[in-house]
């Protein structure tokens, strides 16, 4: 194929205007030379013969008359084994190999290949000559960590293909060719372990997409019975800053039961990052007895990284977790924060000098937002077998504002919506998600109508506790006070959670529906209090055996002895 | 190539526009008017010919007919063991009369660090204010602003800080400093005997505000240089919210959609890659960055200190001239205060639950409500947690804090009422305590709220 080239002829920022000749496209990657250096950039728009583009590195030192190399492909990331466990920049450059490399800084138009070129890989074929395949039919597998890595019929390919040559099973590196596929032309084309897929396409190699109804489970309470997310689902954490959005999504990425966890540091601070980075490869995953790390892929463009690469990092990691899907795999992906990449999508429109809509967002805004929940899902796959890809963005609105264009356009399309509030943050009851501002339109894990009478008490006793700031405690009715007490009993036993003792951090489905049977009942019981001091030391004493019950292993002896004692507590004051 | 141009096309603003050729993206000029002062300006934007520039000392007495010469490279400044105890401008020139710097020059706003090679910081800086040491510790490669209000002692704060804080070197930053605030700070730094580890790029509110755009790259580049031949840095800039304020001229000057009260849209951005310069560089030296960010009107969601919030780890919140405790934290304090005493994480906590009882009790009592024993209680530690710990008049090391925590809650408190583990009173609760005795009934308030918390 010819390539076309062009010329700088006009430099603002990141974005450089580019005279060109020949037929490009519309997203289409080009280099901008600079001396040795190659400098990635992507066309954002085309009018005549000049293209918009912007560069995903420092402009620094270009001047007018700079070649530009396009190459004819769109963004694109490499796919295939040896993507797991890795660290990776919004373009798919690891950056632990940049590191060995360069050492302690980014230099521009540093880039290194995404996946181990020379690892050899053991093979093992599912196919044979002769074989019918479509596009993301298995061809065979390979063992990744704890998974065995499916190698796929590239998605691009169209049509049915028959399988010419497959290769038997053994060891090889990506590169090398493991089958040949013939299309209905009778063309023959050569598929090794590794092909590229441009970022911003979804990938849509399979049967159907189906309605997400699997509760993914978080083991954070108030998530699982009260705000549920669904495998294939996609739920938002809007918040300001320090009401806990990133240690939520922390703990999310540690002890969510995914099979694949992906999480994507959008345009926040590397410190951050380098938490994740440096303490997953220390922690064990219960549920394979594995390092956490050997389900994970991080992809970090810090808050100092170039913006452009910023704008492309959440299409990257959706597009790795597209494809673990593919393989019948359970994939979460948390971006933190979407509010970065939608800043990065302002950067650009300004600079477009595109007619602006609210707070200067670009007028489709909401439509990119839409365009990448949607890329979530549950979906069956070509052998029948399902896979999905639940995604999770953390908001960071503008002064805690949650009427603001990224929340408010956020909120229109996810299914889920965790608020996370700052006065709660302030009174450190953590995880600081609003219990009567969130909603889910997911199934909760424990039964719907006793959950929707739990939140009732909660906003009842919201109610009294708003009354009583007014006309004080002795202005209350025993009654109400009992309800407010019971909402903070709720609160404070249940909706809370210890994210930094080992044992409360996590609490299993099955052991959350245990609990929340005994809250249930305390909520429902009328008890016989004679003051009100009476039923404040009653409440705050049962919640300190049921804290003290949170921290106990349910293995550990006393573990019954406790409940054995929450409940002769209950039944003392009943009616 | 033609380096040197003399007809100017366009003068608005700060921002001047020329016909030139081969001239690069953030490439400096010198322009010379025709009385000879001479500026700097650099390269904000190519279109064809037409090369637009920011002009340093501004534009006002500029003529179309002023010599612009290109020199062939972007912004830098000297870097050298010299440049210690000198103060140099927003353009990296003296203004302290001595000799200018005519070697080794490094880039400004160089790359970013490699995420991978970042470590998770663990050395606590000591400032010997307990506000910070105790309760929200300073630590090496953090990036923290002081959120403030005009008329607040912000800078004497800042001063302090840098004559006390256990680093190698201090850069200061003014940005748009007062001429009496720059006076003071070297006077301080002076008086102190800090001066000899200490380098200052100070734009004075008279001077031109391009120059001010400058200060946190120049800081912040020799910063990054010493850091990595093995020194502790402390960047102090003050006040990064006229920065912020000169980002928006400029902007507006250059014809950008304003996103949020004529902030441009990438405030967030520019602000970010000047505090994530903060670093511990493994096996080397480290940089960290305490700014100064007045909110305008003490809002905390305006965009200045709403978008410095999200970048940075944490904030000092200085109110009615004290480090308020509610509002100020260090997000980083975990990673130090384990190790520091083993009384120091119970008395951060203990002491702040109980200061916020103290301000509930001191609502009730405005309003008019009778006080309990207890309430005359938590009074009591309230006054002299205000006046032994907050004020910042006390001086005294994290080790000193402590031991008076203890001794105010001694002196208020019965070890019971407090919460605080038995093995810790054991240790550290003063023997000859004149606590008050009695009421019970209060013993099981506290109990029961030192637990909920």
């Amino acid at each position: 194929m010819n390539l076309s080239s062009g010329k700088i002829v006009g430099v603002n920022g990141n974005m450089v205007a580019v005279q060109f000749d020949g037929s490009i496209m519309q997203n289409e990657v080009a280099n901008v030379v600079h001396g040795e250096q190659r400098l990635k950039s992507e066309v954002v728009r085309i009018t005549d013969n000049r293209a918009f583009m912007q560069v995903f590195e420092s402009t620094k030192g270009l001047k007018i008359g700079d070649d530009v190399e396009f190459t004819g492909e769109m963004l694109a990331v490499e796919l295939g084994p040896g993507i797991l466990g890795q660290i990776y920049d919004g373009l798919q450059n690891p950056l632990p190999q940049l590191a060995a490399a360069h050492g302690f800084f980014l230099p521009r138009g540093a880039s290194l290949a995404a996946l181990d070129q020379e690892r050899e890989w053991t093979f093992t074929p599912l196919v044979k000559e002769g074989d019918t395949v479509v596009a993301g039919s298995y061809l065979g597998h390979v063992p990744e960590g704890i998974f065995e890595h499916k190698i796929m019929v590239p998605f691009g390919l169209l049509g049915e293909l028959t399988v010419t040559h497959i290769a038997a099973a053994g060891d090889y590196t990506i590169q090398h060719t493991i089958a040949r596929l013939k299309d209905a032309q009778g063309n023959e084309q050569d598929v090794s372990m590794t092909f590229a897929w441009p970022v911003k396409v979804p990938i849509e190699a399979y049967r159907d997409k189906l309605l997400p109804v699997e509760p993914l489970v978080t083991k954070v309470r108030i998530i699982d019975a009260f705000f549920p997310v669904a495998k294939g689902g996609t739920f938002c954490v809007p918040g300001p800053f320090g009401s806990g959005k990133t240690v939520l999504q922390q703990i999310i990425s540690r002890h969510a039961e995914a099979d694949v966890v992906i999480v994507a540091a959008c345009g926040e601070r590397a410190g951050e990052v380098v938490e994740t980075l440096r303490e997953f490869p220390e922690l064990t995953d219960p549920r394979t007895g594995r390092s956490l790390m050997e389900r994970t892929i991080i992809i970090c463009n810090t808050s100092s990284m170039p913006v452009a690469a910023r704008e492309a990092s959440v299409y990257t990691a959706t597009t790795l977790g597209e494809y673990y899907r593919q393989m019948g795999l359970n994939v979460l992906m948390l971006a933190d924060s979407t509010s970065r990449w939608c800043q990065a999508m302002r950067e650009l429109s300004g600079r477009l000098e595109e007619i602006p809509g609210e707070e200067a967002f670009p007028a489709y805004l909401e439509s990119r937002i839409a365009e990448f929940y949607e890329r979530a899902g549950l979906v069956e796959l070509q052998d029948g077998n399902t896979g999905s890809l639940t995604i999770s963005g953390t908001v960071s609105p503008a002064g805690g504002n949650f009427e603001e264009p990224v929340t408010q356009s956020t909120l229109k399309v996810v299914g889920a919506f965790l608020g996370l509030s700052y006065d709660r943050a302030y009174a450190r009851r953590y995880p600081a998600i609003d219990p009567l501002d969130s909603w889910s339109k997911y199934e909760p894990i424990l039964p719907k109508e006793r959950v929707d009478q739990a939140r009732a008490i909660l906003s009842d006793g919201d109610g009294v506790r708003q009354m009583m700031m007014v006309v004080g405690e002795e202005g209350t009715s025993l009654d109400d006070f009992e309800t407010y007490l019971k909402a903070e009993f709720l609160d404070a036993v249940f909706l809370q959670q210890n994210a930094f003792d080992p044992v409360d951090a996590a609490t299993a489905p099955e052991r959350q529906k245990h609990m929340f049977e005994v809250v249930f009942t305390v909520l429902t019981r009328s008890f016989s209090f004679e003051s009100k001091d009476q039923a404040r030391e009653f409440f705050y004493q049962l919640r300190q055996i049921f804290i003290d019950w949170n921290y106990m292993d349910a293995d550990a002896d006393q573990y019954a002895e406790q409940e054995k004692k929450i409940n002769s507590q209950i039944e003392e004051h009943s009616k | 190539m033609r380096r040197v141009y003399n007809k100017v096309q366009q003068i608005s603003g700060n921002v001047i526009t020329v016909e030139a050729e081969g001239v690069t993206y953030e490439e400096l000029a010198e322009i010379t008017t025709q009385r000879g002062v001479k500026s700097l300006a650099q390269v904000i934007k190519l279109e064809g010919n037409m090369v637009s520039l920011q002009v340093f000392a501004g534009s006002r007495g500029l003529s179309v007919n002023d010599e612009i010469r290109f020199l062939g490279r972007p912004m830098e400044v000297a870097f050298s063991e010299d440049m210690l105890g000198r103060i140099f401008d927003g353009a990296g020139q003296p203004r302290d009369g001595g000799p200018s710097m005519t070697e080794n020059f490094i880039q400004v706003a160089g790359p970013s660090v490699n995420p991978a090679r970042r470590i998770i910081p663990s050395r606590m800086i000591r400032t010997n204010i307990p506000m910070i040491d105790v309760f929200n510790s300073l630590v090496v490669s953090q990036k923290l602003p002081i959120f403030s209000v005009s008329g607040e002692p912000y800078n004497e704060l800042l001063a302090r800080i840098a004559l006390q804080a256990q680093v190698d070197m201090i850069i200061l930053g003014g940005i748009k400093l007062k001429y009496d605030e720059y006076m003071y700070f070297r006077n301080v730094l002076e008086e102190g005997g800090a001066l000899y580890r200490s380098i200052m790029f100070v734009n004075t509110a008279a001077d031109p505000i391009v120059e001010s755009l400058m200060v946190p790259d120049l800081c912040l580049a020799v910063a990054e240089n010493f850091a990595l031949q093995g020194k502790d840095v402390l960047v102090l800039l003050t006040d990064m919210t006229n920065f912020a304020d000169a980002l928006k001229e400029i902007a507006i000057t250059m014809e950008q959609v304003p996103s949020n009260r004529g902030y441009p849209g990438d405030l967030y951005s520019q602000l970010a890659a000047r505090y994530e310069k903060a670093v511990d560089f493994e096996g080397a030296g480290s940089v960290t960055v305490l700014g100064v960010t007045t909110m305008p009107g003490d809002d905390v969601t305006h965009p200045v200190p709403d978008n410095t919030g999200y970048i940075t780890e944490g904030q000092f919140y200085l109110h009615d001239r004290v480090i308020d405790p509610f509002g100020s934290l260090s997000r980083l304090k975990q990673l130090v205060n384990a190790d520091s005493r083993d009384d120091h994480r119970a008395i951060m906590d203990g002491m702040i639950q109980l200061y916020s009882q103290y301000r509930e009790t001191e609502e009730k009592r405005a309003m008019g409500f009778r006080m309990t024993a207890w309430d005359q209680k938590l009074l009591q530690y309230g006054g002299l947690f205000t006046s032994q710990m907050m004020s910042l008049t006390v001086n005294i090391t994290l080790e000193e804090a402590l031991d008076r925590g203890w001794s105010i809650l001694a002196d208020c408190f019965r070890p019971e009422e407090t919460g605080f583990r038995s093995e810790l009173v054991d240790k550290y609760w003063p023997r000859q305590s004149g606590g008050a005795d009695n009421p019970d009934a209060s013993m099981e308030e506290t109990e029961s709220k030192a637990k909920a918390g």
